[in-house]
């Protein structure tokens, strides 16, 4: 059921975004679609409940909230590679992402990379290991407030914890 | 030049600030003293430039598939580059390469937060 619904959505943005409906090109559409379908059905995509359309109608309220949080993160890091003294300090963090599950965790890693100035080392199990380039970065990161967000985000979702967590 | 073609100001001004941020990353790439921290640099170059100089390119193509096109291209790259900066930078942090100067944070400083060296 969860491949056909892949299908349907990869087959529909080939043809949108392709446009031109020659034989040729409608049959490298299909051979890719079914592609996909098999290696994400080889990855395990389809068991268990890592992937879930749930939460999709609360994604446009956090990208709204990530894409301030990254304009300012942005702007941050510029005035620091533009500042003749260059002022980092560098901190490790380690971060406990403890009620989050595997998606959100990450969906966690993701963002915190996308942020300028934070950059995910490693995730090891729960724990997420994380490069900061200054203390006041590392610092509102310890604060929680993007784990917060993401919990929000994933609220609802029936949790699958301790699956192992594939690299 | 009668009529003034505000679109295509604010694509202008879009577009060259979306380039000073990819300029400001490259800067940061040479000036940061390690791969960690030129990861942070990069990434400016990889969200905020390309960010800007998309919307100004929307700007320009109005509403229409080619938008549609570019906000996809926005979100893949969204998606697609901070895995590409968590391979690069697990991949070092795995050979065994050391931040340069990080300290973790001490216990003291955030007492929910336990902190420990790589």
């Amino acid at each position: 059921m969860r491949q056909l619904v892949l299908f349907a959505c990869l087959a529909a943005t080939w043809l949108l975004w392709s446009g031109i409906y020659t034989p040729l090109l409608l049959g490298l559409g299909l051979a890719s679609c079914t592609l996909v379908v098999l290696i994400s059905q080889r990855m395990g995509f389809f068991s268990g409940d890592v992937f879930s359309l749930h939460i999709l109608h609360r994604l446009p309220r956090y990208w709204l909230w990530l894409s301030w949080q990254l304009i300012k993160s942005n702007l941050d890091v510029t005035r620091i590679v533009l500042s003749p003294h260059m002022p980092v300090r560098p901190r490790l963090v380690t971060l406990d992402a403890r009620p989050l599950s595997p998606v959100g965790i990450a969906i966690f890693g993701n963002s915190i990379t996308l942020t300028p100035g934070t950059v995910t080392l490693a995730i090891d199990g729960n724990q997420v290991l994380v490069h900061c380039l200054t203390t006041e970065t590392a610092r509102s990161l310890a604060d929680g407030e993007l784990k917060r967000h993401i919990e929000q985000l994933m609220r609802g979702v029936s949790i699958s914890t301790t699956g192992p967590a594939t690299d | 030049m009668a009529a003034i073609d505000w679109a295509s100001i604010l694509t202008w001004i879009l577009m060259i600030s979306g380039s000073f941020f990819v300029l400001v990353g490259g800067i940061g790439v040479l000036r940061m003293p390690d791969l960690y921290t030129r990861v942070h640099s990069a990434s400016v170059t990889e969200i905020l430039g390309p960010f800007l100089v998309l919307a100004g390119l929307i700007v320009q193509s109005g509403v229409s598939l080619t938008s549609g096109k570019l906000l996809a291209i926005m979100l893949f790259l969204m998606l697609t580059s901070p895995t590409g900066a968590y391979a690069l930078t697990n991949a070092a942090q795995l050979s065994g390469l050391r931040p340069r100067g990080a300290r973790p944070l001490n216990v003291d400083e955030f007492k929910d937060q336990e902190s420990k060296p790589s």
